[in-house]
């Protein structure tokens, strides 16, 4: 049953969030990552190597990761809000790799 | 006044968490069909190369502009910095041990009009991708390309949109009451779906724009 706490400090937040200094470090790291994403597409010899897919995902998960970490605060939350975000998220993410296996092979098969 | 279930949360922000997880799955599910359908148009134009229609002879260039992109995400990236701000400013607008107190970074009106006029910004970048696109021949129904890229970001545009309207209701009150300490919490709630919309562009881009 849902009541009210008049006068209550947020009960969820129990940890504090990130500081000033936090929010500067992590917007310049995100500028930095996306300039180098930018950059690897640009480099003809990377984009070639096997490297290039992983390392893209690799520096595109990091950005996701500080993003929900910092600015959406989830590394300070309850961790309720954590489970309510990683559940659905980590259903999303097997759905779409089975997916592609699945749908890669069968697409094989199909043009065999 | 914020209200809190038995397990001691605002019931607002479970609620927030919730829709962004099942928010997760359905750009889960748009960003799958793009990525099966990847590589199986028959007819240009094409993301990442040219193709010559061999009825007619037409050449149509690789369609994606990354720069322009590259561009529109680093302002919807920024629009996340400029929306923490906004929150820190109103969550320790009475605080007088707060650092920022008497400062620009005080001043919520500022950011939160700097976060919707960078949202904007980033509607009109995607206004000008898809404009330039259907003039170039795509249009949603032209290959399996089209159809799952504009399905996909013109969802991601419209969830922009709606952030948009939302944070535009926030510097309307803050304009006209001013907001408190005790609206962090609903402001909270806007800046979280914010964030979120920020983060799955960071997917798209990686995904759609980058990735070969």
């Amino acid at each position: 049953m849902a009541h009210e706490h008049a006068g209550h400090d947020n009960p969820d937040h129990t940890h504090e969030h990130p500081t000033w200094k936090q929010y500067r470090w992590v917007a310049l790291i995100l500028t930095v990552i996306t300039a180098l994403e930018v950059w690897a597409y640009y480099m003809p010899t990377l984009v070639a190597s096997p490297f290039f897919v992983p390392l893209l995902l690799i520096m595109s998960a990091a950005k996701f990761i500080i993003v929900v970490a910092f600015y959406m605060h989830l590394k300070y939350d309850h961790r309720l809000f954590r489970a309510l975000f990683t559940g659905p998220l980590a259903i999303a993410m097997v759905t779409l790799i089975s997916l592609l296996f699945l749908l890669a092979k069968t697409g094989a098969e199909m043009r065999a | 006044m914020t209200h809190y279930t038995t397990t001691g949360l605002d019931h607002r922000k479970v609620a927030i968490w919730a829709f962004i997880g099942s928010e997760c799955m359905l750009f889960g599910s748009l960003i799958s069909t793009y990525l099966i359908y990847k590589g199986h148009s028959k007819v240009g134009p094409l993301p990442h190369e040219a193709w010559t229609d061999p009825a007619t002879g037409q050449v149509y260039k690789a369609i994606l502009n990354i720069p322009v992109t590259t561009a529109s995400a680093f302002t919807l990236l920024m629009s996340s910095v400029a929306m923490v701000l906004a929150y820190e400013a109103v969550k320790h607008r009475n605080d007088a041990n707060w650092k920022g107190r008497g400062t620009i970074w005080a001043s919520s009106k500022l950011w939160l009009g700097a976060t919707i006029v960078l949202g904007t910004t980033f509607l009109g970048f995607q206004s000008y991708e898809f404009t330039s696109f259907v003039h170039e021949g795509l249009t949603i129904k032209r290959n399996l390309f089209g159809s799952t890229f504009f399905t996909l970001t013109g969802f991601h545009g419209a969830h922009v949109t709606v952030g948009v309207l939302w944070l535009l209701s926030f510097l309307v009150v803050d304009y006209r009451r001013g907001l408190q300490p005790r609206d962090a919490g609903t402001l909270d709630l806007a800046a979280l779906y914010w964030h979120f919309v920020d983060v799955v562009w960071i997917a798209i881009f990686t995904l759609v724009y980058l990735i070969r």
